[in-house]
């Protein structure tokens, strides 16, 4: 089992990965794009992405999904953060997922990129266990470009201290 | 200059340690070496033939002092006892150990320096004018410029995983200095109709194994657009360059292969949908940047000098130097000096830990505490005063540091080579010292006029050589070193790519073609006519028949 994990921690992963045309099963649901959703409950239903697909193409979706889950195929291929940058300044407020595996060492970048969540492959989790991700996602608090992670970023922090 | 505030201080503090954690964890085997690579690669951090690299960087070439004595104290203590200023402005310490990196990182933070991404698939430092701030024909000084966008590319979430690495050259002056030209991207501060000062953007250029020449994507952005803008031009990039194969990873590829105005479309779309607020800098911030960067309080002077004169005239060595190294200050009793790293049969760009400390003492005691670097891997001092630099010449002449050679044969760039890197298919370094011992006498020298050599121990043309007036490419011919000239390159205003000659030459044959090359251009030039300017009239023709006609 892959594992996934967000700012709080490990998770428990209630969503099924299905194939191309596989049957829905009854619980919630991670559909390869574009897939056949209409009609499909949105808060059971998840996409999932390669990394070369257009943000934009996805956007209709927005209201159908309540997950959508981007590849990375490489840790070193990072189109992926520019796709979940893109999702949210179109508008996407839902679960944001990073598949494929990736380094704590990026955990802060994926969460500035607007990811919530991570599952990376076994063998790289058993290497990298939770204590480093916890340790990496703080071990620069600080960073000059605003993200949506919710920090606020250096430039705001120095307005601040000047008292504007 | 730009000094750090609490929150840079911090910043680089915390990545610090963060990297010692990273090297622990190396260790540990939490991280492969295939995962570490690219960790410790954003810290500078190289793998070379024989030892690790550290590249350390050296923002937009500017530094004070205290920074270049760390950078001596670094050589001495944890290194060999030199350093090698290379054609990024940054400088390389080829010889410290692993576990030495976190401390000397720390010692670096100590006086505001790191190595964050001086090599890797991110966006690396920031080059520039090396006399921006001082020079006559300047529009504004770039380094305010260039310290925003090292602020906002720092660690940046979206743009450190790049297809591959990715530089931005910024210039404020009418002449080009900075080689925006042959850069991912290329800002020239410009101002438009109305007055106001924006940046006209280049994109596409590029040395490597593709030289390219880059293209206008946009004539006049204002100000504040600035980063946005940058944001919408790298996100096109990380999303549609290609990723399939590492030499063809380059935004220059993906340029050429859309075409400027296709991708032009392709980023206005995206700055049309980005959010603007989010990522442009607040010009209060601009300016707080601005401020540090205003000129020093340079004392009023007479433009004339008795003193200097004086030196002058019972010094010819000192007026030798003072001709070729000199560069003419915007203020009145200045002057800007490049002290040359390329004495005759010395390696391009080094520099030993006493000729580090004598540099900023020099910059401390003659230059209002300034120095920067320049992409021909020379130094600059850029605020002397006319009536010290007599003094200050005889300081530099005490450590070997007063070659008056600046923009001449023997002010050779060469990359590394096969003496440290790991890429490198021939020598580059020792065929630099050659060349510089054959054309050793100044009087000759002086004669030949301006002539950049550049050389690349490979194909990657870390030297530079498609824009050299005489380009060298060492390459392996079936385990020989065999070494391609190119002729007409430059990489100013008017930019060019060197042509090639025909085939190579045998490693030891070097000297002897560039010294044909030479003699061809003296039988053939007009009155004050460059090696340039004598080839862009005259073209290869005679060149090569000098160098090929024996053969034939």
């Amino acid at each position: 089992m892959p594992t996934l994990r967000d700012i709080t921690g490990i998770l428990e992963d209630a969503w099924t990965r299905l194939d191309e045309g596989a049957d829905a099963p009854a619980g919630p649901a991670i559909y390869p794009f574009p897939g056949d959703v209409a009609g499909n409950d949105p808060a059971l239903t998840g996409i999932h992405i390669a990394n070369d697909v257009d943000p934009e193409s996805v956007v209709p979706m927005f209201d159908r999904v309540s997950l959508i889950s981007v590849a990375f195929p490489a840790f070193t291929d990072g189109r992926g953060f520019s796709i979940g940058r893109r999702l949210r300044e179109a508008g996407y407020t839902g679960r944001l997922r990073a598949t494929g595996p990736v380094l704590a060492d990026q955990f802060r970048y994926l969460l500035e990129c607007g990811f919530d969540e991570v599952e990376v492959p076994d063998a790289l989790a058993a290497r990298q266990p939770q204590e480093q991700w916890e340790r990496a996602a703080d071990a620069v608090t600080l960073n000059y470009q605003r993200g949506y992670a919710g920090r606020r970023n250096i430039l705001e922090a120095r307005r601040e201290a000047r008292g504007v | 200059m730009y000094s750090y505030d609490e929150f840079d201080e911090r910043f680089v503090r915390e990545r610090v340690a963060q990297f010692r954690d990273q090297v622990a964890r190396r260790l540990d085997g939490s991280l492969t070496e295939e995962e570490f690579r690219p960790l410790r690669l954003m810290n500078g951090l190289y793998l070379q033939l024989h030892a690790y690299m550290l590249r350390i960087a050296i923002p937009y070439g500017s530094m004070n002092g205290r920074q270049m004595r760390m950078l001596g104290t670094i050589a001495e203590k944890w290194d060999r006892g030199y350093g090698h200023f290379t054609t990024r402005q940054n400088i390389q310490f080829n010889w410290p150990k692993l576990k030495d990196i976190p401390d000397i990182l720390d010692a670096l933070a100590d006086v505001g320096m790191h190595a964050i991404q001086t090599s890797g698939n991110c966006i690396r430092n920031t080059t520039s004018d090396p006399f921006s701030g001082v020079a006559t024909d300047e529009i504004e000084d770039p380094r305010a410029t260039c310290e925003l966008i090292r602020q906002w590319s720092s660690l940046h979430p979206e743009f450190t995983f790049l297809g591959r690495k990715f530089k931005i050259a910024v210039t404020g002056a009418s002449s080009d200095r900075a080689a925006i030209r042959v850069h991912d991207i290329g800002i020239e501060i410009v101002k438009n109709e109305a007055g106001e000062t924006g940046y006209r953007i280049l994109v596409g250029g590029g040395l490597g194994r593709t030289p390219m020449i880059g293209k206008e994507l946009r004539a006049f952005l204002p100000r504040e657009e600035l980063l946005p803008y940058l944001e919408a031009c790298l996100r096109v990039y990380n999303m549609h360059g290609r990723r399939d194969n590492k030499y063809k990873a380059r935004i220059k590829i993906l340029v050429h292969e859309l075409g400027i105005d296709t991708y032009r479309e392709h980023v206005e779309a995206e700055y049309a949908r980005i959010d603007r607020s989010n990522t442009a800098a607040d010009m209060a911030e601009f300016a707080r940047i601005a401020e540090q960067f205003a000129p020093p309080a340079y004392p009023e002077l007479p433009e004339q000098s008795a003193i200097f004169e004086r030196a002058l005239k019972a010094h010819p060595d000192f007026a030798h130097w003072v001709e070729q190294n000199g560069f003419a200050h915007r203020v009145p009793g200045f002057m800007a000096v490049t002290v040359s790293l390329k004495p005759v049969g010395g390696a391009p760009g080094d520099a030993t830990s006493e000729q580090l400390r004598v540099l900023a003492e020099a910059a401390e005691q003659y230059s209002m505490d300034e120095l920067r670097i320049t992409h021909e891997q020379n130094v600059v001092l850029p605020n002397v005063k006319k009536d010290e630099l007599f003094a200050l010449w005889t300081l530099l002449k005490s450590q070997g540091l007063d070659a008056p050679n600046k923009g001449l044969v023997t002010d050779i760039i060469a990359c590394p080579g096969l003496d440290y890197c790991a890429l490198a298919t021939a020598r580059s370094i020792p065929v630099a010292q050659e060349i510089s011992k054959r054309f050793s006498d100044p009087a000759r020298m002086a004669d030949i006029g301006p002539l950049a050599i550049k050389i690349s121990g490979c194909i990657n043309a870390c030297g530079h050589h498609h824009v050299g007036h005489i380009g060298i490419l060492g390459l392996d011919k079936a385990g020989v070193e065999s070494y391609q000239i190119t002729l007409g390159g430059d990489p100013a205003n008017d930019a060019s790519l060197g042509e090639r000659t025909g085939p190579g030459f045998s490693y030891d044959q070097v000297p002897g073609v560039i010294e044909t090359l030479v003699e061809t251009y003296l039988g053939l030039r007009e009155p004050r006519e460059t090696f340039l300017q004598t080839y862009r009239r005259v073209g290869m023709a005679p060149f090569k028949e000098a160098l090929y006609a024996d053969a034939a």
